[in-house]
């Protein structure tokens, strides 16, 4: 339980990075952008192909991510330039990157086994006395995580980015970006190229996604064609959830939240998956109930307390006029 | 400071919908003029507004700026030195993003935008101290979300976005037609005081005959997609709406008797 739990929030800090791309598109720009499956496959196949053929993992990491910028520029080319609604052109290039994809990776699944990834260097750094001082935290426990490097040289990555993410959502570039996705009518009349915003946002989208995706695949060993099917709603499950639980004030509070709704979703998976009449198969109807519990929840909460509100404001009222009356 | 030459543009051309929005305007305006644009709807006063920022192109015809002829300029390079304030209180303001962003953005309009921090220290002094003069209190909520403000609020906002980095053209396109009468009247208040203060070259669209009168030098009347009656200085000042209406009856009476000769 504990390893299980353990790995939950190892991977879910992985995926974060993704989470944080989904936002950057879905939620900034209001673009609904559905590379994010095919983008997501595109990074972790280039670099499992790079890092297979001998590429440092860093550089084929960062490669990877590249080639995910590229296949979200093309994204906003082909809403902008091409005049394409943003779901179609999403996913447009979602289907055309699936044989990209095929045809960089040359198999269905590149094993990466036994090369040397980000991951293998990582835990070649760490020292073991850091592992045996946390695991110490939990007396009792019948096994311990075997390493905590991982978790915390990505869960640092993350926080970069999101720190990263916040400040450049806060320049003048950044800014207009938001606008954009806020009123294009009113950013366009401030002279801001509406186009040039849409295609460097939905880049910087595809190229965070293809990031976690390069650094999903060397975390699990391998690559394969199908492993971004249903990344998008992965995506917005983190994004809503963590929306949800811990609100959305201002953006670094949000990407805080989407950092925080990938974990949990993670755990929830895991936790699901305990449940014996549950399959894995079901992992991705469970995805869409957290979805749309995630949405309906807060709304519902909301309505009831608007209720009780009126019904209490009310009874006030009722009362205070008894008391006139008899008085 | 703005030269329009014969300009010209037809929608839906060579089908029963066609409508001839404007047809070969010429207008020449100096530096810190203020003219007030009336007419009936479909005049094409707002055509003539959306021609000059450059969200519609037109068929023929040029329109410079500062002597440089823009008509292939994309709107958002035009934008640079034309500030604009919609009829909607909602067009003109970013809602999910705070007071001082959507200050900020407007502050970068004639700047390359870059990767530093759009707000900063000296910009929040300097945004306070512009909001100051609208009186309004929103120099306090530099951190309130713009989807909270009032619609009046928000047009007070907007102007001041349109015309605080002091570009070439002000347009205002019925800026004051959705707010209240008191609220149109310190939207127009503030107006008047802007568009003196930087000395700003200014065409504003109005359906609010007095409004027309009371501000600016000089005063458009359109009609059909021409513009049939251009007054400036005294003559002016000392208009009436009475005179509007005459004049307007004067010069298309005459047409409608001439077109009455050639059907007769």
């Amino acid at each position: 339980m504990l390893i299980s739990l353990f790995g939950a929030f190892e991977s879910g800090v992985i995926y974060a990075i993704m989470a944080l791309g989904v936002y950057l598109s879905f939620r900034v720009l209001d673009f609904p952008d559905l590379t994010v499956d095919g983008s997501f496959v595109t990074g972790a196949g280039i670099t499992g192909m790079l890092i297979v053929n001998g590429m440092s993992p860093i550089m084929a990491t960062l490669i990877g991510a590249f080639a995910g910028f590229i296949a979200g520029c093309i994204t906003g080319i082909l809403h902008t330039k091409g005049r394409i609604n943003a779901l179609l052109s999403g996913i447009l290039m979602m289907i055309a990157l699936y044989s990209i994809n095929i045809r960089f990776m040359g198999q269905p699944t590149v094993s990466m086994l036994n090369e040397t990834t980000l991951f293998s260097q990582i835990e070649s750094f760490w020292s073991s006395g850091i592992d045996s001082v946390l695991n110490s935290m939990f007396i009792g426990a019948e096994r311990v995580p075997t390493t905590w490097a991982i978790f915390i040289i990505m869960g640092i990555v993350t926080i970069a980015i999101k720190f990263l993410l916040d400040f450049f959502l806060k320049t003048e570039i950044g800014l207009a970006i938001r606008a954009t996705g806020d009123n294009q009518k009113m950013i366009r009349s401030l002279s801001a190229n509406t186009n040039f915003l849409i295609i460097i946002g939905i880049g910087l989208s595809n190229g965070l996604v293809a990031l976690s995706g390069a650094l999903v695949a060397q975390h699990g060993g391998f690559a394969n064609l199908n492993m971004g099917i249903g990344m998008i709603v992965i995506g917005l499950a983190s994004v809503i959830i963590g929306e949800a639980l811990f609100g959305k004030k201002t953006i670094a509070r949000v990407t805080l939240a989407v950092i925080g709704g990938a974990i949990i979703y993670r755990v929830v998976i895991t936790l699901a998956l305990r449940v014996d009449f549950l399959e894995p198969s079901d992992l991705k109807l469970i995805t869409a109930v957290l979805v749309i519990a995630a949405l309906v929840t807060p709304k519902a909460l909301q309505a009831r307390r608007e209720k009780k509100r009126r019904l209490a404001k009310r009874a006030a009222l009722m009362n205070q006029r008894g008391s006139e009356a008899s008085a | 400071m703005l030269k329009i030459h014969d300009v010209s543009l037809t929608f839906n051309e060579d089908t029963p919908d066609e409508k001839k929005a404007l047809q070969g305007i010429n207008l020449e305006l100096k530096k810190g003029e203020f003219v007030t644009v009336i007419g009936s709807n479909g005049a094409g006063k707002s055509t003539l507004m959306n021609v000059i920022s450059g969200s519609l192109i037109p068929d023929v015809g040029d329109v410079l700026i500062d002597d440089k002829n823009v008509v292939h300029l994309p709107e958002y390079k035009r934008s640079k030195m034309i500030g604009r304030v919609f009829q909607d209180p909602m067009a003109g303001t970013a809602p999910s993003m705070t007071i001082e962003e959507n200050l900020a953005m407007a502050y970068a309009r004639d700047k390359k935008r870059r990767l530093v921090p759009g707000v900063n220290k000296k910009r929040k002094d300097y945004f306070r101290e512009y909001l100051e003069t609208l009186n309004l209190g929103l120099e306090d909520r530099l951190n309130a979300k713009v989807g909270l403000l009032s619609g009046g609020e928000r047009q007070a906002l907007s102007l001041l976005m349109a015309t605080f980095t002091e570009p070439n053209i002000l347009l205002l396109d019925e800026h004051t037609a959705a707010l209240d009468p008191s609220r149109a009247e310190l939207i127009t208040k503030i107006t008047a005081d802007v568009v003196s203060k930087f000395d700003l070259t200014t065409l504003m669209v109005t359906h609010n005959m007095q409004q027309a009168l009371d501000l600016g030098n000089r005063l458009f009347m359109m009609d059909k997609g021409q513009i049939i009656f251009d007054i400036k200085g005294e003559e002016k000042q000392n208009l009436t709406i009475k005179d509007l209406l005459d004049e307007f009856q004067r010069i298309r009476g005459k047409q409608i008797e001439s077109d009455k000769a050639v059907l007769g």
